[in-house]
């Protein structure tokens, strides 16, 4: 079988992210994975045994003193090389922020077409076809290259894992052109936060909309996501009104989340918010406006005021699971 | 300092929009187009390095069909000094490999300090263009910034990551990309809007950027091979809450296994 290579990504703290395990899922799906890492240091043991243990059978590790340092220019390096060594049918790469742009600059390097933000993949007649969902999942769309893909894959998107494999190691050593990248200077790392699920991949998210009026009060909507067990979302109303960071912004320009319950608190339903949850296998809305367009898709919905009905539903839902 | 900001014009995502079901491309006649907004905030952090830096030149760069002038315009009008519309019946459904190209070639031809992008459009939400021009012209990027600061020499600002935000900066010529974390721009005022109509727009062809179609035809490599519309969600039960609604909706959660 021919090679399928996943750029990993490895934080500047040597966390793998989360995308690594469906990227290697699909890969695994489509030939052999290789996992291709760009770093400064040797792998740690680790690292290489984790890898492994998501289902890569090769590590091409691109290794650089400027991984760390260059912005996104040793992933590229380290991809292009991979693919200079092993020929593969097919290269992925998480829809996230540095994947995208390292998907992007290969894809110049090696002339290949780029399929973005594929939710599957799967091989069919010879070819590899990316599915993406569009607009809010209002349209299924298939496509395909000539010649090897480049594919981006939506976060959270593949539940599955490869079947585990023991990872072999290949180190090359990668140049970075300086004067093409940018440079990166220090890290502003996120606090680490609570035991709440990230809004990518979540299996349930509650949401508040501007109806909340105030931080404070936007509150009650991480008791009712902690009562849950959800994650927190927001509208870009709630976002622009500051009562939400804006990494939990959900809709057309945020985060688009396909959740098996979707609680939508005091949001109207704009029809930019519908297109980053209405994939949601249940969706349910409590808003005061009897009108809100919320409601046209919402499976379970309550007219009425969500600073009366959330204190009674957080209150209900631990009375049940104590 | 020139400073070229890109602009796409898109169907407006408070309209319902269409996908073309058997070319899996988008149709422009469904929704009003406008400038992506993502890009007027592009603009928007441009100018106000204009405001306070004279002598400095802000450039809109734009392709699309010929429509597409009435978003340069748009952004002539809020302060952008020129504009260069890349029009071409060949880039009809472009891929993002020969869009770059395209873009890349017009901007040598005009010439750049800065390029400014949006981090994605709403239209094809790829992000992936900037990067590839980046590429091609073989200077830097600093995508997904949250905020930027340009001197004569360099840009700089916080970039977005999965677990936080990093510090970058780029030596010029450089090309970047805002998020939605930079603020709305401004509104066209009447000085504005009477004195773009006589701002100049260099149109461009292909061929006038020295890009033959053989090559345009030889570097699209994908293909759409199926596009469907799901059908549209139907709405379920809705109760007013007569004090038990809090009640009702638990029980229907735990009927459906959803806590």
């Amino acid at each position: 079988m021919s090679h399928v290579l996943v750029l990993v990504e490895i934080s500047h703290r040597g966390h793998i992210a989360d995308s690594a395990r469906g990227l290697l899922a699909l890969a695994a799906r489509l030939g052999d994975p290789v996992a291709v890492v760009a770093t400064r240091e040797p792998l740690a043991d680790d690292v290489v045994a984790k890898l492994g243990s998501l289902g890569a059978a090769q590590v091409y590790q691109g290794r650089s003193d400027a991984a760390g340092t260059a912005l996104v220019a040793p992933q590229v390096e380290a991809l292009a090389a991979a693919v200079a060594a092993l020929s593969p049918a097919a290269v992925l790469v998480s829809h996230s922020y540095d994947g995208r742009e390292a998907a992007a600059r290969l894809a110049v390097r090696t002339g290949s077409g780029v399929l973005v933000d594929a939710v599957n993949v799967r091989a069919e007649d010879g070819r590899i076809i990316a599915n993406g969902s569009i607009w809010g999942g209002n349209y299924l769309v298939d496509s395909a290259t000539t010649g090897m893909p480049v594919i981006t894959v939506r976060p959270g998107a593949v539940d599955e894992s490869a079947p585990q494999a023991s990872a072999q190691v290949t180190a090359e050593s990668v140049t970075v052109d300086a004067a093409t990248a940018g440079v990166i200077d220090s890290y502003n790392d996120a606090p680490e936060v609570s035991e709440r699920p990230s809004l990518l991949g979540a299996k349930k998210v509650v949401s508040g909309g501007r109806g909340f009026g105030s931080k404070e009060n936007f509150a009650l909507v991480e008791q009712l996501a902690d009562a849950l067990g959800a994650a927190v979302g927001a509208s870009r109303a709630a976002v622009d009104a500051g009562y939400s960071p804006q990494t939990t912004q959900v809709g057309q320009t945020g985060v688009s989340v396909s959740p098996d319950l979707y609680v939508a608190l005091g949001i109207s339903g704009a029809i930019q918010h519908r297109a980053g949850m209405q994939t949601a296998k249940t969706i349910v809305a409590i808003n005061k406006d009897a009108d809100a367009p919320i409601f046209e898709v919402a499976d379970f919905g309550i007219v009425g005021d969500v600073f009366t009905i959330v204190p009674q539903l957080v209150e209900a839902i631990k009375a049940r699971s104590a | 300092m020139r400073i070229v900001v890109l602009v796409k014009q898109v169907p407006d995502t408070s309209d319902v929009r269409k996908l073309d079901l058997n070319t899996g491309l988008l149709d422009r006649d469904a929704g009003e187009p406008i400038v992506d907004e993502i890009n007027e905030r592009g603009l928007e952090a441009a100018l106000r390095y204009k405001d306070d830096n004279k002598g400095t030149e802000v450039v809109v760069l734009s392709m699309g069909p010929e429509n597409a002038i009435k978003s340069i315009r748009k952004a002539l009008s809020m302060g952008a000094d020129s504009g260069v519309h890349i029009v071409d019946d060949s880039l009809a459904g472009a891929d993002a490999l020969v869009t770059s190209l395209a873009i890349s070639k017009a901007l040598e031809r005009t010439g750049y300090d800065l390029v400014v992008a949006g981090n994605e459009s709403t239209d094809g939400n790829g992000g992936i263009v900037p990067a590839m021009i980046s590429e091609r012209l073989g200077i830097p990027l600093l995508g997904f910034l949250v905020n930027m600061e340009i001197t004569e020499a360099q840009v700089s600002g916080e970039r977005q990551g999965d677990d936080g935000t990093a510090n970058v900066h780029a030596g010029l010529p450089a090309i970047v990309t805002v998020t939605e974390r930079f603020d709305y721009a401004r509104f066209p005022n009447f000085k504005g809007i009477m004195t773009a109509k006589r701002k100049p727009v260099d149109t461009v062809t292909l061929a006038e950027l020295g890009v033959d179609a053989a090559e345009v035809s030889s570097l699209d490599r994908t293909e759409v091979i199926s596009a469907v519309e799901r059908p549209a969600r139907t709405a379920g039960t809705k109760i007013d809450d007569d004090g038990t609604a809090a009640a009702t909706l638990v029980e229907y959660l735990a009927t459906n296994r959803l806590v």
